[in-house]
């Protein structure tokens, strides 16, 4: 047995098991830490399968960033762990009957045989390159209007949130820093001269 | 099996040989800063345990080491204690792919920027959870502050390190490195000055350090998302931080700076050559300025560190990509051997 194949049953196991403790823990915030053990463990699956680039891409992406904003909202939400039981019953043979049609999908996509047959090397490892070399070409060259197609939907999609949640507040008192740091000390320190103040109940020196 | 078992005890001894010079450095750099700190206050600084008070950070650690770790009630304790391990160990990992000299360098990986950028996006767990499982307000505070505050400079390093990775050719730090070779001029801090800039203050603003402590700011919010942990818990976030602000200062060496190149050409000898006492020299000044700061400047305003990240670094950030892809397209910058 080679190193390689301890480490990945090692990742294998603990995908699984985060896998597995998302769904069953009961506290929320267990559970999306449970999701970022799967995405972690996935991630040292890809690198083992010689895919840094994804692998990388993966742990920045999702857990460095969605998976923070996810926690976040979790931690915010005050959630009734008990409500979020009830129902596991009911909805369980539904949720049976999806898990079901879900493995029949993948085995019809990825096939029986190809669990008896080795994978073919990838192309980056068939050409010779690294993975990120291999991935930058491909993408720009090859894939060049599908990535640039899904860029620009992914902009459209940006403007629609930030439009969706844009109200203008009349009234609202904002800060202008460029008119901030133009001002000039004339405009808010008035000097005036005057004589020294004299008798009378003055500060005494 | 044998051979493999042996390769994995010499990783095992070179990350040693990595962790072990870091971790005092970490309490020499906590020693120089309480020394800097205290000259540009007119003090003395620590100068009572050991000659000049060198030894007052081991002594700092023994005292932490010693306390007992108080855990409040209603904490989460296992995420209690899970947190500063969390903000530790990548922290530790990063410094995997960092080239100390020609060839002298742990995981020579081609994808060592994104590696690095994964590496530093992880460390924000360790806070979040470090202000969620304390069950006390500030710490809450605290953390949702860093959380924010990291997500959104995390954009602008990552596009100023776009502008290193086009001019440079690679993802690979070490050819980073030798695509500035060629003196002074050729290091990537003349063409990429404004990122330099950039990369540098995000640097600042990801570790959380002054004047980007909101935090921390111990004024509002007592400390933070530390506020109660203690002893060992709370040295582990104190060396996770002071790691973190290393990291950034050999990063910033390292991609802007010619990393181990000399800045002199190879006629003159010894100091012509690069070495890996090159890339400490850069770093400890590029470090010095992160105690500069903190001496210096009052705490931001968090809707202020807002403004910066996103109004200010963001733009500059992305006309420079272009600047970068256009320096690079019209062969003005060309990497070096």
């Amino acid at each position: 047995m080679s190193i390689e194949l301890l480490a990945f049953y090692f990742f294998a196991f603990f995908a699984v098991l985060g896998a597995l403790l998302v769904i069953s823990l009961r506290n929320p915030v267990h559970a999306v830490l449970s999701l970022v053990l799967t995405f972690f463990s996935m991630a040292s699956i890809w690198m083992l399968l010689r895919a840094e680039f994804l692998a990388l891409v993966l742990i920045v992406v999702y857990v460095g960033a969605v998976m923070v904003l996810f926690l976040f909202v979790v931690m915010m939400l005050d959630i009734k762990v008990a409500a979020a039981r009830e129902g596991f019953i009911r909805y369980l043979p539904v949720g049976i009957g999806v898990a079901a049609v879900m493995l029949a999908e993948m085995v019809a996509l990825l096939g029986v045989r190809a669990m008896h047959v080795a994978p073919p090397p990838s192309a980056a490892v068939m050409g010779g390159q690294a993975n990120v070399v291999w991935i930058g070409r491909a993408l720009y060259t090859e894939y060049l209007l599908p990535f640039e197609l899904a860029a620009m939907i992914l902009t459209v999609g940006i403007v629609a949130a930030v439009a969706l949640t844009l109200r203008r507040r009349p009234g609202v008192r904002h800060q202008d820093a460029a008119r901030q740091v133009a001002v000039s000390a004339h405009e808010r320190v008035r000097l005036v001269s005057m004589p020294a103040e004299r008798g009378g109940n003055g500060a005494q020196p | 099996m044998l051979a493999e078992l042996l390769l994995v005890l010499w990783t095992l001894a070179k990350v040693l040989a990595i962790v072990l010079p870091l971790v005092i450095a970490v309490a020499m750099f906590v020693y120089w800063e309480r020394k800097v700190i205290g000259w540009m206050h007119v003090r003395m600084g620590p100068n009572q345990i050991g000659p000049l008070g060198l030894m007052q950070a081991f002594a700092d650690v023994v005292k932490l080491l010693l306390k007992e770790i108080v855990v409040p009630t209603n904490a989460n304790r296992f995420l209690f204690f899970l947190a500063p391990m969390l903000a530790l160990v990548p922290a530790l990992a990063a410094w995997a792919v960092i080239p100390f000299s020609d060839g002298l360098v742990l995981a020579n990986i081609n994808a060592g920027v994104l590696y690095l950028l994964a590496m530093t996006s992880m460390g924000v767990y360790g806070i979040i959870l470090a202000g969620w499982a304390s069950n006390s307000r500030y710490a809450l505070l605290g953390a949702m502050r860093s959380a924010a505050q990291v997500v959104s400079y995390e954009l602008a390093m990552g596009l100023a390190l776009v502008c290193v990775l086009v001019l440079a050719g690679s993802l690979n730090l070490s050819d980073i490195v030798t695509a500035q070779s060629g003196g002074l001029l050729h290091w990537f801090w003349l063409p990429l000055l404004p990122m330099a800039v950039v990369y540098f203050i995000s640097g600042v603003a990801e570790t959380n350090r002054a004047p980007f402590d909101v935090a921390e700011g111990e004024s509002e919010i007592v400390a933070g998302f530390h506020v109660e942990y203690s002893g060992s818990a709370f040295a582990l976030f104190f060396l996770a931080e002071y790691a973190n602000m290393i990291l950034v200062a050999f990063l910033t060496s390292i991609l802007f700076l010619g990393g181990w190149l000399s800045p002199f050409p190879a006629t003159w000898g010894l100091i012509g050559h690069g070495s890996f006492f090159w890339l400490l020299a850069k770093a400890f000044v590029v470090a010095f300025l992160f105690l500069w700061f903190r001496a210096s400047f009052p705490r931001y305003r968090y809707d202020q560190i807002m403004r910066l990240g996103w109004k200010v670094f963001i733009p500059i950030a992305l006309v420079w990509v272009l600047v970068a892809g256009l320096l690079k397209y019209f062969h003005i910058v060309a990497p070096g051997a």
